[in-house]
């Protein structure tokens, strides 16, 4: 690629580096505005019979096709659409009557809630796990852990949170480990949202009336930033089980990386030498081994974001959670496309984004990567 | 150019003759227990699927309305655990529709199997011909077919694959469809990553020194060699491909009742798990059971054909 060896004048600088992986990535959002704009066009029958059922007329769709501008040639529609993305157009949902984007400010910050505290509870659990189980080599621990892994990475996701919803919500109910196995907040808590709280006020429809929207909607964000405790507490206890169900996957997947990793790194000359000259054996696993094994565990955590994502599909279906993926399922049912190409853009570009930063990180931690 | 040797037998001894790869690969994998348990689950699930019409009582899409006297959603009874054997025996109890619980299980291997190798095997197919054409060709040829993989793989794999199924519209064969497509960049990229080292045997160039066309180089010598390393992640992708066909069922996207799919069994009853947990439960243990023994086997296999973990 001609246009990427151009910046390789300097090399190994790392300002150089994050903007050599932007431009690398910009091939692939493009890929990612084709493949979401041509879901719509491959609907067998068309978008029209998809929107307006089997038995609309022909004078009917001819109407639909030309409101929504699939009358004109492909190329003009492409134009058209890629315009629509950049200013952040996403289309009308048919079935709720209100913009795409407006939905994504709705719906997005669940999952984003819900993803994150998965993504950070998998690490603290499976990361530790991993380390243990790489110390005790062969332990009772060890076997334990790589039992309970294997078994993690083989459970279906709806299944286990099913279950958990079973033995939290019904077999636990009445003692003080009962969960809620549904809903964001129990009734009769409602969450102010913080520009209300600090009497901030914006024109509706603008970007910062969205963003603001987006930031109150993150119930467990806006409780911090406004106080409200009850609310934070009440959020944290509806999110237990849909987390913990996302979350064992990626944790099973982060505790076998961490031990393979610190099997590998523990055998090494440098870790032999830390031991020979005396130095405390807690000091030798975390700032020897564990600061060398951390590259392919970051890589491994970056990796399953796309598991939280897929998973959070089907938590949020299993714990009535209004979230993003509940409402993908939710508009293929309806067959309300705007919808499904609007969400599909923005969580494949959330996903990408999200491998940049990860990408960027082990740049900024192993400096070696930048000169690659 | 790489630099070939042959493979060194483990242990170097003057008296014996030194082990065949295949026969060291084959110790070193029943050495390692749970490789063994992954395939001891693997082989009974194929003897289930192919001895479930001797295994099931029933079949697994019939009605006992009017059969038996036996409620929808009963619970399991089972005669030597003290159900009265005036009862009909359901060792899994009964669905919503009034079908025995245990047959639609015995018959889901059927439906699970067929699920995980056929869409493995669509996916590997045209992985392995994108992957070594790709590496083997190069140029811009190989550079358009390895950005378009990348744009699938910047979706998350669930979520293209139901916005796959949602334009070819649900059914089991299209979901298994949308699953095969989703997971060939995978199997694209270790194969050329693998061609791409077998591009520079001496054997390949020896090959085209004596003037083999290139499609003969391709299919006779580079991918039969270059193949191996697809052996483990095909293994371990028909446990994921099983596990995702099952959420795309549970979604409603898939297998379409009365199938007995075990993703959609676990789906039809799912608002019942308060009342009739075993018909969520079972269902989703199958599930389990099947993805862990194909994981189990093929993590067995990567460390057996692996031979730096070889001890």
């Amino acid at each position: 690629m001609p246009w990427v060896r151009f910046t390789q004048l300097r090399k190994g600088h790392m300002g150089q580096y994050i903007f050599r992986r932007i431009v690398a990535s910009l091939p692939v959002l493009v890929g990612v505005v084709l493949v979401t704009f041509a879901l719509a066009r491959l609907i067998p029958g068309g978008p029209c019979v998809a929107m307006l059922g089997e038995k609309a007329t022909q004078a009917a769709c001819a109407r639909f096709d030309h409101d929504k501008g699939f009358d004109r040639p492909i190329p003009v529609q492409l134009a058209f659409y890629i315009r629509d993305v950049v200013t952040g157009d996403l289309g009308t949902s048919i079935r709720f009557n209100r913009t795409v984007t407006q939905l994504i400010v709705e719906r997005l910050p669940l999952t984003v809630e819900l993803g994150l505290i998965a993504l950070v509870l998998a690490t603290l659990i499976g990361i530790p796990a991993g380390i243990l189980s790489a110390i005790r080599r062969n332990s009772a621990i060890d076997v334990a852990t790589m039992i309970g892994a294997n078994i993690g990475v083989s459970m279906p996701v709806f299944w286990l949170g099913l279950m958990l919803a079973y033995v939290f919500a019904l077999v636990l109910k009445g003692t003080p480990f009962a969960l809620p196995p549904s809903g964001r907040l129990s009734s009769g808590i409602a969450s102010i949202p913080f520009y209300q709280m600090y009497g901030w006020t914006f024109t509706k429809g603008t970007f910062a009336d969205g963003t603001a929207q987006f930031f109150a909607n993150l119930y467990i964000f806006n409780a911090i930033i406004t106080f409200q405790w009850n609310v934070l507490g009440d959020a944290l206890k509806h999110l237990i089980l849909p987390s913990v169900a996302l979350a064992t996957i990626p944790m099973a997947i982060i505790a076998r990386m961490t031990r393979a990793s610190m099997l590998d790194v523990l055998g090494r000359d440098y870790v032999r030498t830390a031991r020979a000259k005396g130095l405390a054996s807690l000091r030798v696993i975390m700032a020897h081994a564990f600061r060398n094994a951390l590259l392919p565990i970051a890589t491994i955590i970056g990796l399953q974001l796309g598991g939280v994502f897929s998973g959070a599909v089907l938590t949020e279906t299993i714990f009535g959670l209004a979230g993003v993926g509940r409402l993908l399922t939710e508009a293929i049912t309806a067959r309300d496309y705007p919808v499904i190409q609007g969400f599909t853009l923005v969580i494949a570009f959330c996903y990408v984004a999200v491998n940049l930063i990860v990408d960027l990180s082990y740049a900024f931690f192993d400096p070696r990567i930048r000169f690659e | 150019m790489a630099i070939t040797t042959a493979p060194r037998p483990a242990s170097v001894s003057f008296t014996r003759q030194p082990e065949s790869l295949w026969r060291q690969t084959t110790r070193a994998f029943f050495r390692q227990r749970s490789a063994v348990i992954g395939l001891t689950i693997i082989i009974a699930l194929v003897l289930i699927a192919l001895f479930a019409p001797l295994i099931a009582p029933y079949a697994p899409t019939q009605v006992l309305i009017g059969v038996e006297n036996v409620q929808k959603r009963a619970a399991p009874c089972i005669h030597i655990f003290g159900c009265p054997t005036d009862q009909p025996q359901h060792i899994m109890g009964t669905d919503g529709n009034v079908r025995d619980q245990f047959s639609r299980i015995v018959y889901g291997a059927r439906v699970s199997l067929y699920i995980g190798f056929i869409t493995v095997g669509f996916a590997i197919v045209i992985g392995i011909l994108l992957g070594a054409v790709a590496g083997y060709v190069g140029g811009w040829f190989d550079n358009l077919i390895m950005r378009i993989l990348d744009v699938l793989l910047a979706f998350p794999s669930l979520l293209l694959a139901i916005a796959i199924v949602s334009v070819l519209g649900p059914g089991l064969t299209n979901a298994m469809l949308a699953i095969a497509i989703v997971s060939i960049p995978a199997y694209a990229r270790v194969m050329r990553a693998s061609v791409l080292s077998v591009k520079e045997e001496e054997y390949t160039l020896a090959a085209r020194t004596v003037g083999v066309s290139p499609m003969q180089i391709l299919f006779r010598h580079i991918i039969p060699n270059a193949i191996s390393p697809l052996i483990v992640q095909a293994t371990l992708g028909i446990g994921t491909a099983i596990l995702e066909t099952a959420a795309l069922s549970f979604l409603g996207l898939g297998a379409q009742p009365p199938t007995p799919e075990w993703g959609s069994m676990l789906s039809a009853e799912r608002n019942q798990v308060f009342s009739a947990p075993h018909l969520v439960f079972l269902p989703g243990l199958a599930i389990m059971i099947n993805v862990l023994g194909f994981n189990l086997l093929g993590d067995g296999l990567r460390d057996a054909l692996d031979p730096r973990l070889r001890r």
